[in-house]
C-alpha cells in the first residue's frame, strides 16, 4: 500500500477491483464503509462476481476474468479523450511530455525488441531520446509526436467503450458510469483510492493489471495525496515482511537483487546499479545502493566483509537464470533435477497451481522437510487419502520430516503489514509439546551443517563458516537481536558531514541516511534502519495519537522507509509546496522546510523553485505513465488474453496471449481449449477461511465445511445441476468432485457476441484438519506465470462441468 | 447506551446465558453465574499484545492466558479478542482473527517432530538431534555432490540449485532474515515465499 488502512477513509471514490475486501480483508475494509458513511465516498466495484463488497457497492460491473487492462486501458481512452485528467499534476509530476526513441514501437500485439525464438524482448528501444548530457528530452508543450502522453494516446485510441465491452463483457452503459465516477476525481482536491489483492495479481499480465490503474491514478493526479493510492492488500501477516527481507530467489533485502553469472566483480554489478539522474538535479535515492549494499555485506559476513576482498562479494551467490521461481523448482523436480526441499510454513501441494504436477515432483525428491505448527498435505502428500490424495506409498522413495512449530502466539517479533507499517508482537505461551520456534530450527541446522564442514571439510565452506553469528544465545537467537541487526549499527566513530556530530562505534543507527559504502556501517535491511534505536524498540510504540483524526497515526509502530505513512506524499502538494487538497494537507512547504502529518518524502528542506520531481526513487523523478524497460512484457500495458481462454484476441488475433509469460515448453501439453473446456473458472476465498489454515479450527470447519463451486442459475438450468447437488469439474490438469451451490451472483456474460459462463472455484479444502476432505482448487488450475513476478494464474482458467452422483463414500 | 468496556463483556455474557443456559432450564440462576464467571476468568488472565496471523490488515490482539509466567507456570491461551486501541482494527476481528482460538489449540497442532523413510506408509515419533541430524547430513551429502563454486567462464557462482527452500510469510521479520543468512550461506538459490500465491 502506497497509503494506510485507515487513510482510505479520505477518499471520494473508492475502487475495488481485483479484490474482494469486504470478505478477504473486512477489519481493513470497515475503513471504506468509513469513507462512504463519513466523507460521502462513493464505492465502485468491477468483479466477476457479485461479492460482498459488490453488495455494498454504490456502482457494481460485471468484467470478464483476465480483461482488466481491456477496461483500464478504456478508461484511459475515456481521461485523455473527456480530458479529464489533472493537468498540472500531470505535467510536472510524470513523464507525460519526455520523448520515447524513434525505434520504440507497438504493431500486432508486439512491442519493438521482441525476439520470437527466446520469447522474451530486447527492451533497449523503451526508453527516452537522450540529449548530450546524457538526460531525457522533453516538450513541455506535449506537441511532439513522439512525447509519452501521444504515444498513449495513440496506445489506447483502440480501447473504445464497443471494444472493452467486447473484450470484458461489461455492458457499455456500465463501463461509462464507471469512467464517469471515476474522472469526478481528476479535481486537484478529489481522490479516489485503488485497493486491489490476487485479482489483479494472479493473471499472466498481473503486474500490467496493477500498472495501468497506477497510470489512471497519475492521470488523475491521485498517487501521494490523502486518500488515494495504489493499494495492494496483502494476503498473509508478513508476507510484506518477508518481500522486504528478501526472501525470493533473486532479491537481497531491502528490494537489492542477487547478482547474477554476468555480474563477475563488484565493480561490473555496481556498474549496473549507478542510476544516474536522467533529469537534472533530480534525486534519483537508488544512487545510494553502493551503501545500502556495502552495509549489508558488513552485517552477513563482519569483518570477513573487506575492502580487499570486495566486501566478500564472491560469497554471494549468483544466478546464471533470472530467478528460480516455484514453477520451475517443481518443473526441476519433475525432471530428477532437485534432491531436497524444505517447506517453512507453506504447503505446496495446496497452493501452487496443477496438484498433481506437484505431487509427482515430491515423490521425486530424496527427502522433504515441512516446518508447521500444523499437519499440513505437504508433509503427508505421499500417503494415501483416497481420491484426494491417490498416492501409493511403497513407490514413494521420500524421506520426510515433520517439524512441529510455534505459533504466532508462542514468539515475539514483528511484522510488516499491508501498509508497511512494522508491528512487534509479544509470546503469550509455550508452544504445545516439543513445538520449536523457527529460529531454533533453523539455526540447529546451521551449526549441524557449519560444524560438519569444519570437521569434514567440503565444497566451498567459506560463507558458512564465515556469516556473522554474534547472539547471545547462538542456538536460539533473540529476536530483538536479529532486529537490531536488520536495524543497523556504526562499525566506528561517524562524524555527520554537514552537523559534525559523532555517532559513537557500536550506536544502533536512527536511519539510513547514515549508512556508508567504506564499511564503517553495517545494516541488514536498510529500509528497516530507524526501527530499532538508542531510543529503544520502534516497532513495539502503541501511541494511536492521529493528528486530525487524519489515518496517519504516526507514533504507532514503526513504518518503512523512515517512518512514513503516504510514500510519495511530495505529489499531495502542487509545484509551489501547497497542498492539492486544503482540507487534508500531508506535507506543505512552508518557506523554509516541508512540513505536516507525515514524514516528508523528500529532502525535508528541497525548495519547491529546485524542481526536484516527486518520485524520489526514479531516475527521472517523474510517475511512469511510460515504464522505460522496468516491464518485461511492455512500457504501455496492453491486453492479452488468459493462456486458457474462451476466445481469441480481437485486437490481434497472432498475439493471442502475453507473449513473455511464464510458461515452461514442458506445460504447454496440459493447457485445455474452449472446445474440451468450453467455461471460464475464477478460484476465490471465502470470509470465514484463511487459505488452508483454518480448515484446522474446528469454528471455521463447522462454518463453512466442504468443498463447492459456484454455478450462475443459468449454466445450471443449462446442465441441470440443482443446488446443493453433485457436480465433476474438469480440466486439462485433473478434476473436482464437490457440491454446486446455484447462485445468481455469477451472470452470463456477452463476450464478443457469444454468452460466456463464468464458475467461481473457492480453494480451501485438503485432506488434512478438522473440514471434509477435498480435492483442492489447484487440482485445476494451469502452471502459469506473469511475465513480470511469476504469479500463477489462478483467476482466469477454462473447465468443463457436468452433473454427477453423490460419491460412495459421503 | 453507553456501556464501559467491562459491562460490555457481562452484557454479551447476559445475552449467552439467556440464549443457551436459559434455554437448558437453570433460569436466573444459571444467568447470574454465567454473568459471574467470564469477566472474573480475564481479570486472574495475563493479557498479552499481539498481532493476528491471517492477513494483512494485521490487526491488533489481546491474548489472555492462564498462568502468571512464574519459573514452572505454563502458560494456556484461553482468550483471544481484538484490541480495542489498535488504530486500524479497534477492537473488531473478522470470522477468522475471531477464531484464532481454534487454530492455537487445533487437535491437528503439530507436537512432536515425525519421519517418513523412504517407502514407509506411516510417520513415526523421533528425537529433534535424529532430526535435524539427519538432514544437515542429507543436505551437505547434496551440496558437495552438486554445489557450483564456477562456472564454465571461471567466475565465483557459490551456486546451490539442488535443495531448494520455501520460507513462511506467517514468520516474523527477524525468522526471515536468520533464514535468508542460513539460506544464501550456503548457496541456496532456488528461494520463495507465498508472495506469489
Amino acid at each position: 500500500m502506497t497509503n494506510t488502512w485507515q487513510d482510505i477513509k479520505n477518499a471520494n471514490i473508492v475502487v475495488v477491483m481485483g479484490g474482494n475486501a469486504a470478505e478477504a480483508h473486512p477489519c481493513g475494509f470497515k475503513w471504506v464503509i468509513e469513507a462512504k458513511i463519513e466523507n460521502g465516498a462513493k464505492l465502485v466495484v468491477v468483479d466477476p462476481r457479485f461479492t460482498r463488497t459488490a453488495s455494498v457497492a454504490d456502482y457494481y460491473a460485471p468484467i470478464r476474468p483476465g480483461t482488466d487492462i481491456a477496461f483500464l486501458n478504456g478508461v484511459i481512452r475515456y481521461l485523455l479523450e473527456k480530458d479529464a485528467i489533472q493537468h498540472e499534476y500531470v505535467r510536472a509530476y510524470t513523464n507525460a511530455g519526455l520523448i520515447v526513441k524513434d525505434g520504440f514501437s507497438f504493431q500486432d500485439g508486439l512491442f519493438s525488441g521482441f525476439n520470437e525464438e527466446k520469447q522474451s524482448y530486447d527492451k533497449s528501444s523503451w526508453d527516452y531520446e537522450l540529449d548530450d548530457q546524457g538526460f531525457a528530452k522533453s516538450d513541455d508543450t506535449w506537441q511532439d509526436p513522439r512525447c509519452v502522453i501521444n504515444l498513449l494516446k495513440q496506445h489506447v485510441s483502440r480501447y473504445t467503450p464497443e471494444m472493452v465491452s467486447r473484450i470484458c463483457g461489461t455492458p457499455q452503459d456500465k463501463f461509462l458510469h464507471v469512467c464517469e465516477l471515476m474522472a469526478s476525481t481528476a479535481a486537484p482536491d478529489k481522490a479516489m483510492t485503488s485497493l486491489f489483492a490476487l485479482g489483479w495479481t494472479q493473471h499472466s499480465v498481473g503486474s500490467q493489471n496493477i500498472r495501468t490503474m497506477a497510470m489512471v491514478q497519475l492521470l488523475l493526479g491521485n498517487i501521494g495525496v490523502a486518500g488515494g493510492g495504489m493499494n495492494a492488500l496483502r494476503g498473509h501477516s508478513n508476507i510484506q515482511g518477508l518481500t522486504d527481507v528478501g526472501l525470493l530467489s533473486n532479491l537481497m533485502p531491502g528490494y537489492m537483487t542477487l547478482p547474477q553469472d554476468k555480474d563477475t566483480s563488484l565493480d561490473v554489478y555496481m556498474s549496473t546499479k549507478l542510476y544516474k539522474p536522467l533529469r537534472p538535479g533530480q534525486t534519483s535515492y537508488w544512487q545510494n545502493y553502493r551503501k545500502f549494499f556495502v552495509s549489508f555485506q558488513k552485517a552477513m559476513f563482519g569483518d570477513a566483509a573487506k575492502q580487499e576482498n570486495d566486501w566478500a562479494y564472491d560469497w554471494l551467490p549468483k544466478l546464471d537464470i533470472p530467478l528460480y521461481d516455484i514453477i520451475k523448482a517443481f518443473d526441476m523436480m519433475n525432471n530428477g533435477q532437485m534432491t531436497g526441499y524444505i517447506c517453512q510454513g507453506f504447503n505446496p501441494l495446496q497452493a501452487f497451481p496443477d496438484r498433481g504436477r506437484s505431487r509427482r515432483g515430491l515423490s521425486k525428491l530424496k527427502f522433504l522437510v515441512t516446518m508447521d505448527p500444523l499437519d499440513t498435505e505437504t508433509s503427508r502428500f505421499w500417503q494415501d487419502f483416497g481420491p484426494q490424495n491417490p498416492a501409493k506409498s511403497a513407490e514413494i522413495q521420500t524421506e520426510v520430516f515433520q517439524l512441529p512449530c510455534t505459533c504466532f502466539a508462542e514468539e515475539n517479533g514483528s511484522l510488516v503489514n499491508s501498509a508497511r507499517w512494522l508491528q512487534w508482537h509479544w509470546k503469550a505461551a509455550d508452544g504445545p509439546g516439543e513445538a520449536k520456534s523457527d529460529i531454533w530450527i533453523m539455526s540447529g541446522i546451521f551449526h549441524r551443517l557449519r560444524d560438519m564442514y569444519r570437521k569434514e571439510g567440503g565444497a566451498f565452506p567459506d560463507p558458512l563458516l564465515n556469516v556473522t553469528w554474534n547472539y547471545t544465545n547462538p542456538i536460539d537467537p533473540d529476536p530483538e537481536e536479529l532486529a537490531k541487526e536488520m536495524n543497523g549499527r556504526a562499525l566506528t566513530d561517524l562524524t555527520d558531514a554537514t552537523t559534525s556530530a559523532v555517532t559513537k562505534a557500536g550506536t544502533l543507527l536512527d536511519g539510513f541516511a547514515q549508512l556508508r559504502d567504506d564499511g564503517t556501517t553495517a545494516s541488514g535491511c536498510w529500509i528497516f534502519t530507524g526501527c530499532f534505536t538508542e531510543k529503544g524498540n520502534q516497532m513495539a510504540r502503541r501511541d494511536a495519537t492521529d493528528p486530525r483524526e487524519q489515518g496517519i497515526a504516526p507514533n504507532w509502530a514503526w513504518a518503512w522507509p523512515a517512518n512514513r505513512r503516504i510514500l510519495y506524499n511530495r505529489a499531495s502538494a502542487d509545484p509551489d509546496g501547497k497542498p492539492w487538497n486544503p482540507s487534508k494537507p500531508v506535507i506543505s512547504w512552508n518557506g523554509a522546510r516541508w512540513v505536516g502529518v507525515d514524514v516528508p518524502d523528500y529532502g525535508p528542506t528541497v525548495k519547491p523553485s529546485d524542481g526536484v520531481g516527486p518520485f524520489i526513487m526514479n531516475a527521472e523523478g517523474l510517475g511512469r505513465l511510460f515504464a522505460r524497460d522496468q516491464m518485461v512484457d511492455g512500457p504501455f500495458p496492453e491486453h492479452y488474453e488468459p493462456l486458457e481462454s474462451p476466445v481469441e484476441n480481437v485486437l490481434h488475433p497472432k498475439v493471442r496471449s502475453n507473449p513473455v509469460a511464464r510458461v515452461l515448453a514442458s506445460d504447454r501439453p496440459t493447457f485445455g481449449d474452449v472446445k474440451s473446456f468450453p467455461y471460464v473458472a475464477t478460484t476465490y476465498r471465502l470470509t470465514e477461511h484463511f487459505h488452508f489454515w483454518t480448515k484446522h479450527a474446528l469454528i471455521n470447519a463447522i462454518l463453512q465445511p466442504e468443498e463447492f463451486v459456484e454455478i450462475g442459475e443459468a449454466l445450471a438450468k443449462e446442465k441441470g445441476i440443482e443446488q446443493g447437488g453433485w457436480v465433476k469439474v474438469k480440466s486439462k490438469r485433473g478434476e473436482v468432485v464437490c457440491k454446486a451451490y446455484v447462485t445468481k451472483r455469477i451472470k452470463p456474460l456477452t463476450v464478443d457476441g457469444k454468452p460466456t459462463h463464468v464458475i467461481g472455484v473457492p480453494l480451501h479444502w485438503g485432506f488434512t484438519g478438522q473440514a471434509r476432505k477435498g480435492y483442492g482448487a489447484n487440482s485445476l488450475t494451469p502452471p502459469v506465470g506473469d511475465a513480470n513476478t511469476q504469479t500463477p494464474e489462478f483467476k482466469a482458467f477454462l473447465v468443463d462441468v457436468e452433473k454427477t452422483s453423490a460419491p460412495v463414500t459421503a | 447506551m453507553a456501556l464501559t468496556r467491562r459491562e460490555f463483556i457481562k452484557f454479551t455474557g447476559l445475552g449467552l446465558a439467556a440464549s443457551s443456559l436459559g434455554m437448558l432450564g437453570f433460569g436466573a440462576a444459571g444467568e447470574a453465574q454465567a454473568a459471574a464467571v467470564r469477566p472474573f476468568k480475564l481479570t486472574h488472565a495475563t493479557e498479552t499484545r499481539n498481532t493476528c496471523t491471517y492477513c494483512s490488515v494485521a490487526c491488533g490482539l489481546l491474548i489472555y492466558s492462564m498462568g502468571d509466567r512464574a519459573k514452572n507456570a505454563h502458560s494456556n491461551i484461553i482468550h483471544i479478542e481484538g484490541d480495542p486501541d489498535h488504530p486500524v482494527n479497534r477492537g473488531t476481528l473478522c470470522p477468522k482473527g475471531a477464531a484464532l482460538l481454534d487454530v492455537v489449540h487445533a487437535p491437528t497442532r503439530l507436537k512432536v517432530p515425525r519421519y517418513r523413510a523412504a517407502g514407509a506408509t506411516e510417520f513415526k515419533e523421533v528425537s529433534w538431534d535424529f532430526a535435524l541430524d539427519r538432514i544437515a547430513r542429507l543436505m551437505k551429502d547434496d551440496r558437495d555432490e552438486n554445489f557450483v563454486e564456477k562456472n564454465a567462464a571461471g567466475t565465483t557462482v557459490n551456486r546451490w540449485t539442488s535443495v531448494g527452500m520455501l520460507a513462511a510469510s506467517a514468520s516474523s521479520s527477524e525468522t526471515s532474515y536468520l533464514t535468508w543468512k542460513v539460506v544464501r550461506s550456503l548457496g541456496m538459490v532456488v528461494f520463495d515465499n507465498q508472495a506469489r500465491v
